[in-house]
């Protein structure tokens, strides 16, 4: 069965006409799976029997033209907490942790009657931007099984683009769902801070982490971001803004014209290679053809981002990870003859070296005498680059720029240094320090592998994004292009 | 190496993160960290004098909600996940030994 060049709309006329049974959809995607997964790797975890049983009980319903994702397979990213379902969040610490709730986008995913097939593979606990940080596997390119698929969802991102599963769910604390997005040419959205609740997803940098969808076009991914959007008594940072139907205005007459569109200066600075730099040019050159006008603009406090972020972010961290004690879950080392061996041995044993590295840096950053030289300091950057952004967007409808400054790497080629790992997100975590909305969309193409495009909205503004990723999709044809491999291609 | 950080403050970190490292490790990372703390240093080169620093960018300010009890009555999930359980309640080595007594 072949649904892979179906979009969302065209697979719900068919549930809908009962063309295809909703069990049927479920069996052919968890085959699907099986059959590519030797090659991709990106799931941990199948919801088999489950997923099936929740189908039949649809088809039982019926399916009616009110309920667009009823019967849809999704894949959810390992550290969003699925009741009953292991969720280890790629780590050893969580291997055999089974949630006891369901997270608040899992439980609105089941309210749309969509279908969890299983849980994507990911860099421990989210940290890392290749997924080679996974305790269990490293996930591939969907284009080419020797690149990485990004990071850190590079498991929900290459399920989406090989054809396993129509729509993935991934987190994003600093490009997290944009860049692997980027690397394997589908559509991913960062939304605005607060515009989903993070109840249920295992907390990394609670003052930057964001849940959304990955698709393979853009309306596709306003549908599914309405549908887990919204405030949640659960999350506090949640915010109560309405939630409009993102992909009701996505039709023939989106238009960009009269658009007023920012290109930073230094998202085309040295470091981003010619070939990315060559597809944003070109998609600003299409913004002007339909109708928008592009200025250059400048971040001029950009270059810090990443220094700001790795100390934010790692404080954040080491202060969310501190529950992984040995005690009440989660791996606890064996032979050990008091509770500070509890503590430290099952930490020192449980967690991988990315994620060690990472409480260590925020632990040092908090730690007396540090405090106000790092982290305190960075928290004050953080106020300066949201202004760069608030200037900018005072009379720009969004900025555009790269996801990422290169297409996918070689797997093993930048996994042993950190540094360079952690200037790749140069482009991506600014937006995360401001809590502004991020898509990432197919833009072109470098030897074969894809090229990303991101466009950045002023908070709460993701209608603008998709209506600008929806007018560049209908006048390009990247996102058309699927990779060989694709399990039903 | 600028040596921005010492073997023995990667130790004592290491200590207050409740984390240890063998030797060969704390090789690894000492200057890894070292690198990464160069970075961080570049922060310097921005004046954020009278600068409000930024903790939160959410929307939402002070919500309160009712102190409610909530029993989940999932006691029998919760346990299975820990490593270790008895009689309804988690199992753990001593706290207090005599190794911890002479500290």
């Amino acid at each position: 069965m072949n649904y892979f060049n179906q979009d969302l709309a065209s697979l719900h006329a068919d549930l809908v006409a009962k063309k295809v049974s909703a069990k049927e959809l479920t069996q052919a995607t968890l085959d699907n799976i099986k059959d590519t997964d030797t090659k991709i790797d990106a799931f941990l975890n199948l919801n088999e029997d489950a997923a099936l049983a929740q189908a039949a009980k649809i088809d039982e319903a019926g399916i009616s033209e009110d309920q667009p994702l009823a019967g849809i397979p999704v894949a959810l990213k390992d550290n969003i907490v699925t009741k009953g379902l292991t969720t280890t969040a790629a780590s050893k610490m969580l291997e055999d942790f089974k949630p006891v709730y369901d997270a608040t986008v899992t439980e609105k995913l089941a309210a749309a009657q969509m279908i969890t097939v299983g849980k994507t593979n990911l860099d421990e606990f989210a940290m890392g931007g290749s997924t080679e940080n996974s305790a269990f596997k490293p996930t591939k390119n969907a284009w080419d099984q020797t690149k990485v698929p990004g990071g850190s969802s590079g498991g929900s991102a290459a399920a989406v683009a090989s054809g396993q599963v129509p729509v993935a769910l991934g987190s994003d604390t600093g490009g997290s769902i944009r860049q692997p997005a980027s690397f394997n040419g589908i559509v991913g959205i960062k939304p605005t801070y607060g515009r989903v609740s993070r109840w249920g997803l295992i907390a990394f940098g609670s003052s930057l982490d964001q849940i959304g969808p990955l698709t393979h076009g853009v309306k596709d991914n306003a549908t599914v971001l309405s549908a887990i959007a919204g405030h949640d008594d659960h999350d506090l940072t949640s915010s109560t803004q309405a939630v409009p139907d993102f992909a009701a205005d996505l039709n023939d007459a989106t238009s960009v014209k009269g658009l007023r569109i920012g290109l930073p200066k230094e998202y085309l600075a040295d470091g981003v290679s010619d070939d990315v730099k060559a597809a944003i040019l070109a998609a600003a050159d299409t913004y002007r053809k339909l109708g928008a006008t592009v200025d250059e603009v400048s971040l001029p406090h950009n270059k810090y981002g990443v220094a700001a972020y790795y100390i934010i972010a790692s404080s954040e961290a080491s202060s969310n990870l501190q529950r992984f004690d040995g005690i009440r879950y989660g791996y606890r080392a064996k032979d050990v003859q008091n509770l500070e061996d509890v503590y430290v041995k099952s930490r020192s044993e449980g967690f991988g070296d990315e994620v060690k590295r990472r409480i260590m840096l925020g632990t040092f950053s908090l730690s007396a005498g540090f405090y106000d030289a790092y982290f305190l300091k960075a928290a004050k950057v953080r106020t300066v680059i949201m202004n760069d952004f608030k200037a900018i967007l005072k009379d720009h409808d969004f900025i555009m720029g790269p996801v990422a400054p290169t297409p996918a790497f070689g797997l093993g080629d930048e996994i042993k240094d950190p540094i360079t790992m952690y200037m790749n997100d140069v482009l991506t975590i600014p937006v995360n320090l401001a809590g502004l909305p991020g898509l990432s969309l197919p833009a072109g193409f470098s030897n074969g592998l894809p090229v990303g495009m991101q466009l950045i909205g002023r908070p709460f503004d993701e209608s603008t994004l998709y209506r600008a990723g929806y007018a560049f999709e209908q006048s390009t044809d990247f996102h058309t292009q699927l990779p060989t491999l694709g399990g039903q291609n | 190496m600028a040596n921005r950080i010492t073997r023995e403050q990667v130790q004592h970190v290491a200590g207050l993160a409740k984390l240890e490292f063998t030797d060969a490790q704390l090789d690894a990372f000492t200057p890894q960290l070292d690198d990464i703390i160069g970075l961080f240093e570049t922060l310097s080169e921005v004046d954020t004098t009278g600068v409000e620093a930024t903790s939160s960018v959410s929307d939402q300010l002070n919500v309160m909600r009712e102190d409610v009890a909530d029993n989940w009555g999932q006691s029998e999930a919760l346990l299975k996940n820990a490593p270790d359980a008895a009689r309804g309640f988690i199992k753990v080595p001593a706290i207090i030994d005599e190794s911890e007594d002479n500290e």
